[in-house]
């Protein structure tokens, strides 16, 4: 090409624009799928994959799927009984919560969606008073409202309390309690005072060699043995507290990766300025610590979302729980796989969105460096 | 090494007043086993300039840390402005907010603003309203030359930008003395200038400065005491002119010698 072969005196080369090749849909393709005889070959195969699997499951779930009518013999169809999700939609979401208490649950959730989105939303001012009353004020409003037996509302007993409703309750409660004292727990294993790591070393490294489902069984099973006699705790209550400190175990060694990344030098300008142990790791070490490891942070709280789903083998019936109960109903066997694709549906969602979120977080927080 | 010319600003006269500003008596420091600093004996009156110079692993980067007590000394007595530095952390408090000090490395903190980051300290170890600290910020990020820099991240900045930065971070403070540690050995000769003209200029206006430094033409320039250590030693001290001219320990002049030549 001409361009290509022209010469030009020292100083003068203008900028010229990329091979063709280089850029554009053609190019993109070239480069990504077709650039070698193997990788064509692979992409054809894959396509070929897909073509196996997603008409299939588009037909089951949407196409030839049973979406209209209020019993069992709807489901006529070869596809997805959707009905069945639809009968069984108020248990799945609330369990046996009952019914006109069922806008306490609703009203928690307006104002911690609306919590939440107003936080996440940049343009919506006084961020720090909303974040404020969604971490001190908005946890005993929704616990009055769950629980009731106060300012006039009706008692609403834990047992009764099921579903996706007891799947966010115990995820929510884990996650924002698990983050401090994970922090206070790394900062501890890498504390001067030998107690203080002692104890903390211990902590963590019990936590997290024993199974959760260990936890769950000591706290319902085993824990009121020990309780002097007349003395009860709600057995809820004690999942949440076996579900909270394991959690925090393994929150406190991610963020211990994070502490460990951070260079000398930042501790000693900090305390060279004057700061004290306090301020210099609230201000500069964890700031700087927290970033650095959101993934392992929202992959913790991922996984402690989806495990709440263990809390069935105490007697609990989360959201996963209740399908399997619903799918066990006499007069609507045979569904549980419709059952299991909700969940899984759900569950996807609601991990997806955290894990869209922290990507947007570290683009955000990213500083140049 | 090519020695970077420095030259003087103004033609003011830099006083050194009678008032003792740091005492170390008898001063020892161990890493281990190993003695780091052996019975360090040095008084620095106020608007003193003194650059302290030696082989690496001579002890003088300890020797200014342990000024305020980012390493500990073991024995002898270290006494700023008339506190002493002891375990105890009201004095470490005390005195480190009085002791401005620069790094190798900057060390400023990457995820805050370069305003930010000098109006940290005055907001929550003075305890000043925001607005005031962020004022004196941009007022000393003016006198280092880059207040156009107030908002971007550290990470966008040149090494000697940054520099200058982490001097007007210390300014901030208003430090009574300064202690630089080896401020320009991270950067790239045609920045070295820009931060020892900002050094000047502090020299100047009476700044009490420690200084560990291989750059010799600061020290002739600037400097009324240099110091030579070695093996955790102070070997010789003496006024710039003299000490470069006419020095008298052996090792002094071997050092002088590998440093100068070139």
């Amino acid at each position: 090409m001409a361009e290509q072969t022209q010469n030009y005196a020292p100083g003068a080369h203008p900028d010229l624009p990329p091979p063709r090749s280089e850029v554009g849909v053609i190019g993109w393709l070239y480069k990504n799928l077709f650039s070698t005889p193997l990788n064509t070959v692979l992409t054809l195969a894959s396509l070929y994959i897909v073509y196996l699997l997603v008409p299939p499951v588009i037909n089951w779930a949407i196409l030839d799927a049973d979406w209209i009518g209020d019993t069992r013999e709807a489901c006529s169809r070869e596809g997805a009984c959707w009905v069945f999700i639809k009968v069984w939609f108020k248990q799945l979401m609330y369990g046996r919560y009952p019914v006109e208490e069922l806008w306490r649950i609703n009203l928690a959730y307006i104002i911690g969606v609306a919590g939440i989105a107003a936080l996440l939303i940049p343009s919506v001012p006084y961020k720090s008073y909303i974040g404020a009353f969604m971490l001190f004020i908005f946890p005993i409003v929704a616990y009055f409202l769950f629980v009731g037996d106060s300012f006039g509302l009706m008692w609403v007993e834990t047992p009764l309390w099921g579903g996706l409703f007891l799947t966010l309750v115990i995820a929510i409660t884990g996650i924002v309690a698990s983050l401090p004292i994970g922090i206070v727990l790394a900062l501890g294993r890498r504390s001067q005072m030998p107690v203080v790591k002692a104890l903390c070393i211990a902590f963590i490294e019990l936590w997290r060699g024993v199974p959760l489902i260990t936890v769950l069984f000591m706290a319902s099973v085993m824990f009121p043995l020990f309780m002097p006699e007349g003395m009860t705790f709600d057995k809820l209550l004690r999942a949440l507290i076996g579900v909270m400190l394991f959690s925090a175990a393994y929150m406190a060694e991610v963020i211990r990766g994070g502490l460990q990344a951070i260079p000398k030098g930042q501790y000693e300008a900090a305390e060279a300025l004057g700061l004290s142990f306090w301020k210099m790791m609230g201000l500069i070490i964890l700031p700087q610590a927290l970033k650095l490891v959101i993934p392992g942070i929202v992959n913790t709280f991922i996984g402690l979302f989806k495990d709440t789903t263990l809390v069935l083998i105490i007697g609990l019936f989360d959201f996963l729980g209740m399908s399997q109960l619903a799918s066990t109903n006499p007069n609507w066997l045979g569904f549980s796989v419709e059952g299991y694709a909700f969940c899984a549906f759900v569950f996807w969602c609601f991990c997806f969105g955290m894990s869209r979120y922290s990507m947007h977080l570290e683009k955000e927080l990213h500083t140049g460096h | 090494m090519e020695e970077v010319e420095v030259s003087r600003h103004s033609d003011k006269e830099m006083v050194v007043s009678e008032d003792v500003m740091i005492e170390l008596k008898a001063m020892h420091k161990w890493y281990g086993e190993f003695h780091v600093l052996k019975n360090i004996d040095l008084t620095v009156h106020k608007g003193e300039r003194i650059v302290i110079c030696g082989p690496s692993g001579s002890g003088k980067s300890t020797l200014i840390r342990c000024i305020n007590r980012l390493e500990e000394h073991q024995q002898g007595q270290i006494i700023v402005e008339g506190t002493e530095l002891t375990g105890d952390l009201k004095h470490i408090e005390i005195i480190r907010r009085d002791v401005g000090m620069l790094f190798q490395h900057f060390n400023l903190f990457p995820h805050l603003t370069v305003l930010e980051n000098c109006a940290l300290a005055p907001i929550w170890v003075r305890k000043m309203p925001r607005g005031e600290a962020e004022k004196i910020g941009m007022k000393y990020l003016e006198r280092v030359r880059i207040p156009e820099q107030a908002h971007k991240y550290p990470g966008q900045l040149s090494g000697g930008q940054q520099q200058r930065v982490a001097i007007a971070r210390s300014l901030c403070m208003s430090p009574k003395v300064m202690l630089f540690d080896e401020p320009t050995s991270a950067l790239d000769p045609e920045m070295i200038k820009e931060v020892l003209d900002v050094m000047v200029e502090l020299a100047e206006e009476g700044m009490t400065m420690l200084c560990v430094t291989h750059e010799m033409g600061f020290a002739k320039t600037v400097a009324n005491r240099v110091i030579f250590m070695d093996d955790g030693e102070i070997i010789e001290e003496n006024e710039p002119q003299e000490f470069f001219n006419n020095p008298q320990n052996d090792r002094t002049k071997l050092f002088l010698s590998q440093i100068l030549q070139h």
